[in-house]
């Protein structure tokens, strides 16, 4: 390996790179947008949902009822309907998440004493903000009947004695619950697959569909230096969206960051190599830019976004999934940044992260080199 | 006309179906995709792993315990002897909850008085924490209701046969046992149809372009418009084929429920592709090489899959970007398929969406159509 042809062929590709201005261009807004994307599109924080209420009945103590849902920044009561088909049609049409019907007889059946039902129609159709909608509002009715039930007995010169249990929840390295801090590390993950493999083996992929690729290998250039020098000025422009996505989500959305940022530069590195690698190895197999980016797709951005725990927690999928999860780079890099960004885990401790990312990047130069020769011959 | 255009379809489907990993790039990323989504994309939370750390050894703690450990929401993993123990578990992610008994619980209910446990959670993916705290009050908040009443009940049973109690009964609607499944495989037909039909589009003319072919059909007697029939109308095909097959895929393996009609739907996917080859012509009007193209199509896909309600709400997104939303064909979409499959809905309250995307699709198409014109003087 020689210095100035590795040189030689790092100056060629970054001259391609600037004669492609628009291209280069969105690579450097790729991070920004991406982070802002999902920064503010990706919320699971629900909030204000939109209900409708059938109160059958219209007597004080229904309405008090449904003051408790009013009041609570979860719900946002959309409208009292006076039927049955109306609520249905509601939650049909999305118009209602959830319906709370009251019973003709509630305030009767509360002065006779005895349990009353309230009925909760939820649109399950998507799962989780059924959900959180049931615990929500489980709460609301909960707090009623409690407060119900202390009335009744005051009445009866009986003191309710307090309480038995007080939860005390505490929520560790992320105390508000918020989505953006346990989303936005990840995003980092998915600017470095875009930026590494799916550029990296799109711009390769041409040299071979132009045939360009002949042309450098009659050179005296060898193909290591070929794949280093083409490889660096992506592993430049993906250190500089890191860079950018750190500092958008530190500075813009607010994400805590309790590691430092030496462990994060090491960790991203290493993530860069094993996709910038990956992406040479994928332009290689593939004939051309159409199946390069495919391929690309499928085996780097998907995996990132999906298989890596970025949104989707790892222990919830099936058996055989996590499997595959296992042999994936996306996700030691993924769990390396939440516990770098939320817990603080100095590099000491992320052995089990980056030892699997040098394992990748190793397999994956010897692979991707032989493979190269291989469709020289 | 008809034969010229003729003429250009049977070029394009040659084109199209040439050799035969061009072919399984039209059907076989799709169904894989498919598969991985199926499996991957869940928000369920289910037997979380949990510690606990019993200081107080007594009937009361363990039936406490025992209530945690018995449902299918927490996976008791660890029994906990000291405190330093919790930290340690949770830094290293081992378990997800650890539930904190102090000695004196007991002691304290038996005396009337409030006693505390201690739910810690690791907040570092937010929303499981939300739900599993969520899981973990309700459970704590049976134990305590249960042992109020048994307390009363020895004090005065006649009171416990007459005090009043509302209770919420929630009906989850369309997907009575809360599978994420449910609500993701709908979504993930549409998502990647929309990847599939925009990129497809725009590569197959961006190609022609890149290689000069585009110059050579526009000086023979075919038209513009010809041509962009011609282009789009195999797509158009292989569209309705892949949303039949991976909806097939969701129906046969995932066991999604298909409720309403198959006419509604296959409306529905006209309307949308439609929208979509509208976009894919749009992007190769903008770009003048392969590369370009991905890039570009990238920018639009991104934003159009997170913001259609995909995985994360509509509602809890900021109002500004709730109104970009309109623009996002999948959005509607979206709300056709699920309501095709899982609630079974007619066009009688699906016209909104459809209405939408017919006015999206016309308004992109003629715009494409017209920056098409202009692209090739």
């Amino acid at each position: 390996m020689r210095w100035n042809r590795l040189l030689a062929m790092a100056v060629k590709e970054i001259i391609q790179i600037r004669r492609d201005v628009r291209s280069l261009i969105i690579v450097l807004l790729m991070p920004v947008i991406l982070v802002l994307l999902f920064g503010y599109g990706v919320n699971l924080d629900l909030k204000h949902l939109p209900i409708y209420v059938y109160d059958r009945e219209g007597s004080q103590d229904s309405q008090d009822l449904l003051k408790r849902f009013q009041a609570s920044d979860y719900f946002n009561l959309v409208k009292v309907v006076n039927n049955y088909p109306d609520l249905v049609r509601a939650i049909d049409d999305g118009h209602a998440k959830m319906g709370v019907v009251i019973p003709y007889d509630f305030s009767q059946k509360l002065r006779e004493g005895g349990p009353v039902s309230v009925q909760a129609l939820v649109d399950a159709s998507d799962d989780n903000t059924a959900n959180v909608l049931m615990n929500y509002s489980q709460a609301v009715v909960q707090g009623y009947s409690a407060d119900i039930q202390m009335e009744w007995l005051e009445r009866r010169g009986q003191t309710r004695p307090p309480q038995p249990l007080n939860v005390e929840t505490r929520t560790w390295y992320n105390e508000n619950l918020e989505s953006s801090a346990f989303i936005i590390p990840g995003v980092l993950a998915l600017v470095m697959s875009v930026i590494g493999a799916f550029l990296t083996s799109l711009t390769i992929a041409r040299e071979w569909e132009r045939g360009t690729m002949e042309q450098l290998v009659s050179t005296p250039v060898t193909p290591l230096e070929i794949m280093l020098g083409k490889l660096f000025p992506y592993f430049v422009l993906g250190m500089f969206g890191v860079a950018l996505c750190v500092i958008l989500a530190l500075y813009w959305f607010h994400v805590p960051f309790r590691g430092d940022i030496l462990t994060l530069f090491i960790s991203s590195a290493m993530f860069m190599v094993v996709v910038l690698a990956l992406g040479f190895f994928i332009s290689v197999i593939a004939k051309t830019q159409l199946a390069a980016s495919q391929i690309a797709l499928l085996v780097t951005f998907l995996p990132a976004f999906l298989l890596s725990g970025f949104l989707f927690a790892i222990e919830q999928m099936p058996g055989f999934i996590q499997l595959v999860t296992r042999v994936l780079p996306a996700r030691y890099y993924v769990s390396a940044l939440k516990m770098i960004f939320l817990k603080g885990t100095p590099l000491s401790m992320l052995m089990s992260e980056l030892i699997p990312l040098a394992v990748f990047t190793l397999l994956l130069t010897l692979v991707a080199t032989q493979a190269f020769h291989k469709r020289l011959a | 006309m008809l034969a010229r255009l003729t003429q250009m379809l049977i070029k394009e489907f040659i084109q199209v179906f040439r050799d035969k990993r061009a072919r399984y790039i039209l059907f076989g990323p799709p169904i894989i995709q498919m598969l991985i989504f199926g499996y991957a994309a869940t928000f369920e939370i289910r037997h979380v792993p949990l510690a606990v750390l019993d200081l107080d050894h007594t009937q009361e703690s363990r039936e406490l315990v025992s209530r945690f450990s018995s449902t299918e929401y927490f996976d008791l993993q660890r029994q906990l002897t000291d405190q330093a123990q919790i930290g340690d578990l949770i830094d290293r992610g081992e378990v997800t909850v650890a539930l904190q008994i102090h000695p004196g619980f007991s002691e304290t209910l038996r005396k009337g008085q409030t006693a505390s446990v201690q739910v810690i959670v690791d907040a570092t993916n937010s929303n499981t924490a939300l739900i599993a705290a969520g899981y973990a009050n309700q459970i704590a908040q049976g134990f305590a209701r249960d042992y109020q009443m048994d307390r009363m009940r020895r004090i005065s049973p006649m009171l416990v046969e007459r005090i009043p109690s509302v209770e919420l009964q929630p009906r989850p609607w369309y997907n009575p046992d809360l599978r994420s499944r449910w609500f993701f495989v709908p979504g993930v037909i549409g998502s990647l149809t929309l990847v599939l039909v925009t990129t497809l589009t725009a590569f197959a003319v961006v190609r022609e372009r890149e290689i000069g072919t585009l110059e050579q059909i526009m000086v023979t007697p075919i038209r513009p418009v010809e041509f962009i029939l011609g282009k789009t109308i195999p797509f158009f095909l292989i569209g309705l084929l892949d949303v039949a097959l991976i909806g097939l895929v969701g129906t046969l393996w995932f066991q999604v429920p298909f409720r309403g009609q198959v006419s509604v739907l296959v409306a529905g996917t006209v309307l949308f592709l439609l929208c979509q080859l509208g976009v894919g012509l749009l992007i190769s009007t903008v770009s003048s090489t392969q590369q370009q193209a991905m890039v570009t199509s990238f920018f639009f896909i991104m934003p159009a899959i997170t913001f259609s309600g995909f995985g994360f709400p509509i509602s809890t997104m900021p109002q500004w970007l709730q109104k970009v939303t309109y623009f996002d064909p999948l959005r509607y979409f979206l709300v056709v398929i699920r309501g095709v499959y899982l609630k079974g809905v007619g066009t009688d309250v699906l016209w909104p969406q459809m209405a939408a995307m017919a006015a999206l699709g016309a308004a992109v198409l003629t715009l494409s159509v017209l920056r098409f014109h202009k692209a090739l003087d």
